[in-house]
């Protein structure tokens, strides 16, 4: 049930706190482009950032430095071994 | 294009990471992958088939359709016969097994039975037909649960009359520290679930890691997340420590998710709930508030909770607390299929028999 992929925003559309036009991003991933709510995201985010989506709805938001850099992390634990 | 993730399907990595598990492994452990997700994950990426032999992966109570109570899923059937109800649901509990019957059987006899990929879709569903009641089915965890408070918000803000949801979501920590109160458990450490984890962060698991001398390590999933947490762990064992580590850093704040945190808050309070294998669970589940009472399936309906008694043989709620395993079932692979299923573990993509039957009895 959970998507572990990260999807890359495109667009934000919308405002947040807005319940009646609840704000949206158009996000990509693989080729797969859809659009996601952001009512639940903890931190709101502009194009360029990447987004985990569970159930339409996108439940965190992270940048491409944040990602980089677990990856760099994890590669060095694993050059300690 | 830039794919994210894909530095943590990286083979050298993975490799690197399966050398340091070995190099770690001193005698025979086993760790629980508390989450059907990882569950998934692992048999995909051949996971159990890498690790030194004596270490040992069990599956845990995180498929949401598999610890829903055979009462509750009576309960759903029942509702789905009622011709002014239409149900919308996650696609995986189409296929559960009741008492008499699935959903798919009684959308067969003319049920009818909205297979939704978000909370949100059921919205849709009222404005087309509001002369018809839609419920929702709310099963799922921490990760699930604010995508229906939003729904909830939602409705309301647009003054949405005709929905409802059958409110049966479940909280993870209080099931698993029931499961680590059993002293014939017999697991060393734990795979803390990835998305779960996101929603309620790292803190919720440190007083059972204190409390019960488990160790911890909230994970990804991708292999090198997997693998990272298994050596994690190891190190942890080695070391004579019981600590929470956080190897899905990309992905779960210390903190969790304040807003969606908030917004659970809003909409639900902690409730007894009834786990299949684990039993009723004080403060396990969630219930609307009284404020939200007008979208509660079971008040609009006069509903009330079924008494559950699972199917004979089956071995689902002992999987579910890592007591059997499918090959131990007298019913796996025989009486019981993906196409033929008896226990909700052979219908989620994220049961552990699905994924036994699916990739082989490693």
């Amino acid at each position: 049930m959970c998507l572990a992929i990260p999807m890359k925003v495109l667009e934000v559309k919308g405002e947040e706190g807005d319940f009646l036009n609840p704000p949206l991003a158009v996000v990509e991933a693989s080729g797969l482009k859809k659009e996601v709510r952001l009512d639940i995201v903890d931190r709101f985010p502009s194009e360029g950032d990447f987004l985990i989506v569970h159930a339409g709805f996108a439940i965190h938001t992270l940048s491409e430095a944040e990602a980089k850099e677990s990856l760099k992390a994890l590669e060095e634990m694993a050059k300690g071994v | 294009m830039f794919e994210i993730d894909s530095g943590f399907k990286d083979k050298e990595l993975s490799r690197a990471l399966l050398r340091g598990i070995e190099k770690e492994f001193k005698s025979p452990v086993r760790f629980m992958e508390v989450c059907g997700t990882h569950t998934m994950s692992i048999f995909r990426y051949g996971i159990r088939g890498l690790l030194p032999e004596g270490l040992f992966l069990v599956s845990g109570p995180g498929c949401p359709v598999c610890v829903t109570s055979q009462g509750d899923i009576d309960l759903i059937i029942e509702l789905s016969k009622e011709p002014e109800i239409i149900i919308s649901t996650f696609g995986d509990l189409l296929r559960v097994p009741g008492s008499r019957g699935s959903l798919m059987d009684e959308r067969a006899r003319g049920s009818q039975v909205n297979v939704v990929y978000s909370p949100s879709e059921s919205l849709e569903i009222c404005k087309k037909t509001p002369e018809k009641e839609v419920v929702f089915i709310a099963i799922g965890f921490e990760t699930t649960v604010p995508t229906v408070a939003a729904t909830i918000l939602e409705a309301r803000a647009k003054g949405i009359k005709n929905f409802s949801i059958l409110c049966l979501h479940k909280t993870m920590p209080e099931a698993l520290r029931t499961l680590l109160e059993d002293e014939e458990l017999g697991v060393n450490g734990l795979l803390a679930p990835g998305h779960v984890s996101a929603i309620i962060g790292a803190r919720p698991y440190r007083m059972l890691s204190r409390e019960f001398n488990m160790p911890i390590v909230i994970a990804g999933f991708e292999p090198a997340d997997i693998l990272q947490g298994i050596l994690l762990l190891l190190r942890q064992l080695n070391d004579g420590r019981a600590d929470v580590q956080n190897g899905y850093k990309r992905a779960v704040p210390e903190e969790g998710n304040l807003r969606a945190l908030s917004l659970i808050k809003e909409v639900f309070e902690p409730c007894e709930s009834t786990w299949r294998g684990l039993g009723k669970i004080e403060g396990s589940g969630l219930r609307l508030k009284e404020e939200y009472g007008e979208f509660d399936a079971m008040k609009r309906f006069g509903l009330s909770p079924n008494p559950s008694r699972e199917p004979k043989a089956c071995l689902c709620g002992e999987i579910i607390k890592a007591k059997a395993t499918p090959l131990e079932c007298p019913l796996f692979k025989r009486a019981c299929t993906p196409l033929s299923p008896v226990g909700p573990c052979m219908v989620s993509s994220e049961g552990t028999c699905s994924a036994f039957y699916k990739y082989g009895l490693l």
